[in-house]
This record gives structure tokens, sequence and C-alpha cells, in this order.
């Protein structure tokens, strides 16, 4: 899931100067499981920015809502009424779940009320760490399910380096050593061989380096005819 | 000033009440609100307060490790910080709330609580929404 946090209030509230009606807008998907966008942070963002412009006179109308998914044109659709009352967006999806909401809603000003940070998962109640790099050519099968791309601080495809000690990252005490999670996961699976082969050099060109990617699915996709029924 | 007091219904409130069958005064300006438990409590209650103009609150429950539901207070703890660190941010000062950690046989220390946030209150200055 993606992970995200949310920006600091004052940043948010001096994003929105000049706006009259705003509309906060959460997300129930990644951002509420990481408890940065979902209804609840809803409430407390919109009941914080009533009390700023209660404090310093801005005369702010806040309205709240929480779509299902921010990032699917079906569910910001039906938002259409009441974005259009509103002269701004503060928007605590992901940012895809912002960009979604201002490609559909052009005349509306859209505000990132979040930072969105990576792909990972829950490790614990409030603690939340990357495990995915997105970087198109994925390598789990050769490492025990533990990700070298992002899990190891130098994206190594044949580690440890000389900086894992004890298992531990050098860069900080508390970042374990990718390469001694795989060594280790990779000895419980009986696969310790997979350790003797080197990783060849990895394809990046289905990683970020070649503009925004686009995948494309065509028995997903609406034939001309498909459309044309549709309508 | 207007200084509202959350108690849960295990250690809060009976303290209250036990302070009130003391005989024990204090300020009228104090409003109590029960609730079933501290885990209870939300961030929003705290800001909504605020936001119509209560100039301090307090919230009494259960001593740590005591709590009837286990963990109420430990749950009421962080989001007192949450909503202290938002009202940080917007300048009105989160000393305008504090958990304290009562029993329900302490009546005279539950008077205490209540001078103390009101004596803050008057410290910290009027809510600036007071008058809304």
């Amino acid at each position: 899931m993606i992970i995200g946090e949310q920006k600091p209030l004052k940043e948010i509230c001096s994003m929105l100067e000049g706006h009259k009606r705003i509309l906060v807008a959460g997300c129930r998907s990644c951002v509420a499981i990481c408890l940065a966008g979902g209804e609840k942070e809803v409430g407390v963002l919109s009941e914080s920015l009533r009390l700023h412009s209660d404090l310093n006179g801005k005369g702010w109308e806040v309205l709240e809502l929480t779509t299902e998914r921010q990032c699917e044109k079906e569910w910001v659709a039906e938002i259409k009424d009441l974005v259009a009352e509103c002269d701004a967006v503060v928007s605590i999806a992901c940012g895809v779940g912002a960009q979604t909401i201002q490609a559909m809603y052009p005349t509306v000003r859209v505000l990132p009320g979040l930072n969105t940070s990576n792909m990972g998962a829950p490790e614990e109640p409030g603690v939340f760490i990357e495990k995915c790099g997105g970087c198109g050519d994925c390598v789990l099968h050769l490492t025990g399910g533990i990700c070298p791309i992002v899990r190891c601080a130098k994206s190594m495809l044949n580690g440890p380096c000389g900086g894992s000690q004890n298992g531990m990252c050098e860069i900080g005490q508390e970042t374990p050593c990718a390469w001694d999670q795989i060594y280790r996961s990779l000895k419980q699976l009986g696969r310790l061989d997979l350790l003797e082969r080197p990783i060849p050099p990895k394809n990046w060109v289905p990683s970020r380096s070649g503009g925004p990617r686009k995948i494309v699915r065509p028995e997903a996709m609406m034939t001309k005819e498909e459309k044309e029924a549709r309508e | 000033m207007k200084i509202i007091g959350y108690v849960c219904s295990h250690a809060g409130y009976p303290a209250a009440d036990l302070a009130g069958e003391l005989g024990l005064h204090y300020s009228p300006e104090v409003v109590l609100v029960r609730l079933p438990c501290l885990g209870r409590l939300d961030v929003l209650h705290l800001l909504k307060d605020f936001r119509q103009g209560t100039d301090a609150v307090f919230i009494a429950g259960c001593l740590e490790g005591n709590c009837h539901h286990h963990y109420g207070n430990f749950e009421a703890r962080k989001r007192i910080d949450q909503a202290k660190g938002i009202l940080d941010s917007l300048g009105l000062d989160g000393k305008r709330i504090e958990l304290f950690h009562v029993a329900s046989n302490q009546g005279p220390r539950f008077k205490e609580i209540a001078d103390i946030m009101v004596e803050r209150a008057r410290q910290i200055g009027p809510n600036p929404l007071g008058g809304a």
C-alpha cells in the first residue's frame, strides 16, 4: 500500500491563504490504513482548520468528505456537486488521489495535505516500513522474498556490503541489513544455493528513468464498439 | 473561565463524586463530562471544545496500569498528545490540555486537579474564541 504522512498544519494553512470554501477530501484506501488520510484524519484536519480560521478571522467554511478510492475516476465523479461548491480542495489521499481530483475538476485548486512517501506495509501499530521500490523488474524469487532494491540502502543486487554489522546496516542501528535478512530467509527456505549465483545486472528500463510508466492490458480495455454501446 | 473535565466512570467520576461528598469546594467554572473510559476520548472532542471557547480541558482517569478496560488511559494519552500538538501549532498553547491519573478514593486529589487547571487557565489567559 501507499504510505504517506500529513503535512505540518502550518504548511496546510499557508497553502489555503486566499481561499474561502474548502473541501477536505480523504480516501478510505491506503492512506486510511497508514492513519494519514482516512475518515478520522479528515475530521481532525477539518476541525483544526476551522479552529485556525476562527482564531485568525479567516472566515473559512470547511467541508469534509472521504471517498472510497480517490485514485479512481468513478469514485471521484461522485463528489462532483460538493467540489463545485468549493474554491479549494485539500486532498489527504496520496499524490495519485490529489492528481485525479485535479484532472477531473480542472477549475478548482487541489492542494496536497499529505506528503506521499513510499510503498510499504504496517510493521506494528503506528509503524510503516517501505517494502517495494516499484522497479518494474522484480527479483524477490532470488532474494527470499526481501526486496534488495528498497530495503538495502545501496540497492545492492549481490550483497551484503562491508557496512553490514551484526545484522544491521551502517546507516543506522534501527535499520536491518537487507542482505542479512535475505541470507536468513534463504537459509530457512533451504535455498542458500541462490546466493552462490550472482544476480546479473538488472534491467532498469521498466524503472523510473523512462518517464511516467504505463501498463496496458488489452483484455481490459474498451474497444471502440464497446464505448459506443455504453454511450 | 470555562474548564471542561473529562472523567472516566471508574476512577475520575467516583473521585469527583467523593470530593462532593466530602464537601470539598472547587470552582463552578469546571464542567464535568463523564466517559465510560478514557479510551472513548477523541481528539475531535478536544478540538471542538476549544473551538467553542473552552479555556482549558483536563482529563482524569484511572491510575496507569489500573485502567478498568486495561489500556484506555494509555490510548487517551496518545490522543491528548496529538491534540496538544495541534493546539501548539495553532498558537493556542497545548498546556490548556492535561491528563491526570486519579483513583476512585482520591476525592481531595480530584479537587486539587480542578484547582490546578483553573489556575493554569488563568495563567495562560482566556481562549480568544471564548466570546464566540
